[in-house]
């Protein structure tokens, strides 16, 4: 066997090369460094035709707001969607992995997907990692047997419910579901009250914050709501904004001239041989 | 200590009026000793595309180095440079690889797209991105390079004003860190022209 002597791109899967260096560190001292949050409320409701979800849109990294209009509904299906909360990368990477096994499933079966299969693909990931990978989520959608709402837990349990919610403000949330959520609720009351939900999580979850996105999910419709409430607008820049009077302190300037993009016109004529 | 904090570092990126701008400082320290005052964070991988790597500057480099190698294999197999946010994906791709012992980096990435759109994004040491609209920053400056992003950034600034607003917002940051400064690097992108600038910053 001959060895290959340059390093090819991996295949996939976790890699644990620097972990002994890390632990090094970590024991010299050094602090673990921490990672973005979506410290989050999520939700989702069943009403008559379909699900809803809702999310904030804040993120952060300890006490500072890293992003504060960041998407939280991820897409995992034409009729499957998941609110994320936790680590940023996990849910983001989670979702996006279990939507492109859905996607292969799809072609492969030639039918819609099932939300249980979504939910099953889930748990035995974050089951697999024992709680490490740390996505809490949501999950809503509406397939050939109804609308289903599905709550996973990072270790990889689930819960199936008419209304849920997740995420740091998860209480506040789940205060407004408990006094107003009953059977049937219309379109309008469903939409109207994960705001409130949402709302709620905002206002008395520091980790919430910034704008409310819904989705609503029917038999074969999705409407994406991206900022259907905007309930803290910015109201403190001044119209001028800052001008620099002094400009900055040059030492040097270098400037490379771009190549004009060259136009390749297809579909002419071949040339002669 | 946290380990970001080891050489000290500060990034920020501004989106104008189809042009792009990247900053960074020039300092390389050993927790509170300066090693280098010249020491470039701002790497290009191509014309339009540009990639600063703050935090831990031997894993930056490595990171960077791994980078250009995937970047080359994509080159040598399309035959054509890689998108903006197709090269987000891949360093987003490789640092969750590393889960659970990453490289103790935050990148900012800034292109501008084929149709001349620029494009701005950030990331945690584990891939988590976070796309901007106006500005993103990273470092140990980053806290009070939020503050002055946030007070002195307008939409649609044309190239030259976009490189004041930047580089006031970067001196101003690095000034209140002890573990960034050292004058700054300011990268400038067109559709027709890259401007390379060398700021001059305070020496303590």
């Amino acid at each position: 066997m001959t060895k290959s002597t340059i390093e090819l791109p991996p295949k996939g899967g976790f890699s644990f090369d620097l972990c002994k260096r890390n632990e090094m560190l970590f024991k010299k001292g050094v602090q673990p460094p921490s990672f973005r949050k979506t410290g989050t409320t999520i939700v989702g409701l069943i009403f008559q035709e379909g699900v809803v979800l809702g999310a904030d849109t804040r993120a952060t990294e300890g006490p500072i707001v890293a992003d504060k209009n960041c998407e939280k509904i991820h897409y995992m299906a034409p009729n499957i969607y998941c609110c994320g909360a936790g680590t940023a990368a996990d849910t983001e990477a989670v979702t996006d992995m279990v939507s492109s096994q859905l996607k292969l499933h799809r072609y492969h079966t030639g039918r819609e997907s099932r939300v249980v299969t979504a939910l099953t693909l889930l748990k035995s990931h974050l089951f697999n990692y024992q709680g490490y990978v740390s996505a809490a989520l949501v999950l809503g959608g509406v397939d050939v047997t109804g609308p289903h709402l599905h709550t996973i837990y990072p270790h990889g349990s689930t819960d199936t419910l008419p209304f849920a919610t997740m995420g740091s403000g998860s209480l506040a949330a789940m205060s407004v579901f408990e006094s107003k959520y009953r059977e049937g609720l219309t379109r309008e009351e469903g939409i109207n009250l994960v705001c409130e939900a949402i709302s709620s999580g905002i206002f008395n979850d520091l980790g919430s914050g910034s704008n409310v996105d819904v989705c609503v999910i029917t038999k074969g419709n999705v409407e994406y709501l991206r900022n259907h409430v905007l309930p803290n607008p910015r109201t403190y820049t001044s119209a001028k904004g800052y001008s620099f009077p002094k400009p900055t302190e040059v030492l040097m300037t270098k400037v490379i001239k771009l190549k004009e993009k060259v136009e390749v016109i297809e579909g002419g004529d071949a040339m002669e041989e | 200590m946290s380990i970001f904090e080891y050489n000290g570092s500060a990034l920020v990126a501004m989106v104008g009026k189809n042009c792009f701008a990247i900053a960074a400082d020039r300092r390389l320290g050993v927790q509170l000793q300066t090693i280098a005052t010249d020491f470039q964070r701002i790497y290009k991988m191509h014309d339009r595309l540009f990639i600063g790597l703050s935090g831990l500057a031997t894993d930056a480099q490595t990171l960077y180095q791994r980078l250009v190698f995937r970047h080359k294999l994509y080159q040598l197999r399309e035959e054509r440079d890689m998108k903006p946010e197709t090269f987000a994906n891949l360093v987003s791709a490789i640092l969750y690889e590393k889960r659970f012992g990453p490289y103790f980096c935050q990148p900012v990435i800034a292109g501008l797209s084929d149709e001349d759109k620029p494009f701005i994004c950030t990331m945690d040491s584990i891939g988590a991105k976070e796309l901007a609209k106006d500005f993103v920053v990273a470092g140990t400056a980053s806290e009070s390079l939020y503050g002055a992003c946030e007070a002195m950034y307008k939409p649609d600034l044309e190239p030259e004003e976009l490189f004041e607003t930047i580089s006031q917002a970067l001196l101003a940051s690095v000034d209140r860190d002890c573990l960034s400064g050292w004058g700054g690097h300011v990268y400038l992108v067109t559709p027709t022209e890259i401007k390379e600038r060398i700021l001059k910053g305070r020496m303590d």
